[in-house]
């Protein structure tokens, strides 16, 4: 059996379970880079002997942080992975993505519900929705498919901590500005 | 400078830069922290070669968390209930982006103060990239 058939079947197993979700630990240096990265030094997010952090009952994440969840997906499809061909460039320039047919599939919508504030040492069950889909012509992209994807995270006492709903769209060709 | 959610009042108004030009460095420190390594956010040869756009384009989430510091700066014993929005325009490396919130509604839960707010964030050219809505409530 090559190599490849090898990781294959075990991209399979992986596959099998991830069904019903996966698990996103919570932990603080994550949140300082995360909060780092949106240029935010409020110390809520790293600095546990702040008065303002003491008040809130310790370090939390910031508004957007679920988004890191992508870190922790076994099917999150932006990661390079052992053994598999990425498709952004290397000694060429790389390879449009097979999903998007000549067009760019991007990000519309974001929304967030919060429940119960996020702390390092939680681990959250993330599971994930499909929603609506549906069809739009536009002047700019062409025929635009828009998905919906509703994903809740659930805290290890099974407290629902915050709801995301994403609406993606997928443009027929490239959008000019 | 911060406010108590109890001394808002509708068309109250803040407005603050949230990213200053924008480096391809801080979109790279974003696709780490997040694990989005979509070669569109940080592969120029990619973006310019196979996709087609200008450069690479920063992240939706990026632009959406940068819009998050206005009003988490801004109201201090606020707890955040609700938060989203639409992505309108890309953005860039050099943009420079200004956030805006409005509050449109004052209201009480339970004892407890809870503010609406608009948001909107344009860059440099006035054009807007990313528009919103959030919800506070006061800390009990």
């Amino acid at each position: 059996m090559s190599a490849e058939n090898e990781r294959s079947e075990a991209k399979t197993v992986v596959a099998d379970q991830s069904e019903g979700g996966f698990s996103f630990p919570i932990e603080a240096g994550h949140i300082m880079m995360f909060a780092r990265a949106l240029g935010d030094d409020n110390p809520v997010y790293y600095d546990e002997s702040d008065e303002e952090t003491r008040r809130r009952g310790g370090i939390t994440a910031p508004p957007t942080f679920v988004a890191a969840a992508a870190q922790f997906d076994p099917d999150w499809p932006y990661r390079p992975r052992v053994g598999v061909e990425w498709n952004g460039s290397g000694r060429g320039p790389g390879t449009a993505p097979v999903s998007s047919g000549g067009g760019t599939s991007l990000h519309a919508e974001q929304h967030y519900e919060y429940h119960v504030p996020l702390r390092p040492g939680d681990v959250l069950r993330v599971d994930r929705e499909l929603g609506d889909s549906w069809e739009k012509e536009s002047r700019r992209g062409g025929m635009l498919k828009f998905s919906e994807e509703v994903t809740r995270f659930v805290n290890q006492r099974g407290e629902l901590a915050v709801t995301a709903r994403r609406v993606r769209v997928v443009t027929e060709r490239t959008v000019e500005e | 400078m911060s406010t108590k959610i109890s001394e808002l009042s509708v068309g109250d108004t803040r407005e603050s830069i949230v990213v200053r030009d924008l480096s391809r460095t801080q979109i790279v420190m974003y696709a780490g922290a997040s694990g989005d390594f979509n070669p569109l956010h940080s592969d120029e040869v990619y973006s310019v070669e196979v996709a087609g756009y200008p450069t690479v384009i920063a992240h939706g989430q990026l632009t959406m968390g940068l819009a998050a510091k206005l009003f988490t700066d801004w109201i201090v014993d606020g707890e955040l209930t609700g938060f989203g929005v639409r992505f309108q325009r890309q953005v860039w490396p050099g943009d420079t982006l200004t956030a805006t919130a409005t509050i449109t509604a004052v209201s009480d839960d339970e004892g407890c103060r809870v503010v609406d707010l608009d948001l909107v964030t344009v860059n440099q050219a006035g054009q807007p990239v990313v528009t919103g809505y959030a919800r506070l409530r006061e800390y009990n």
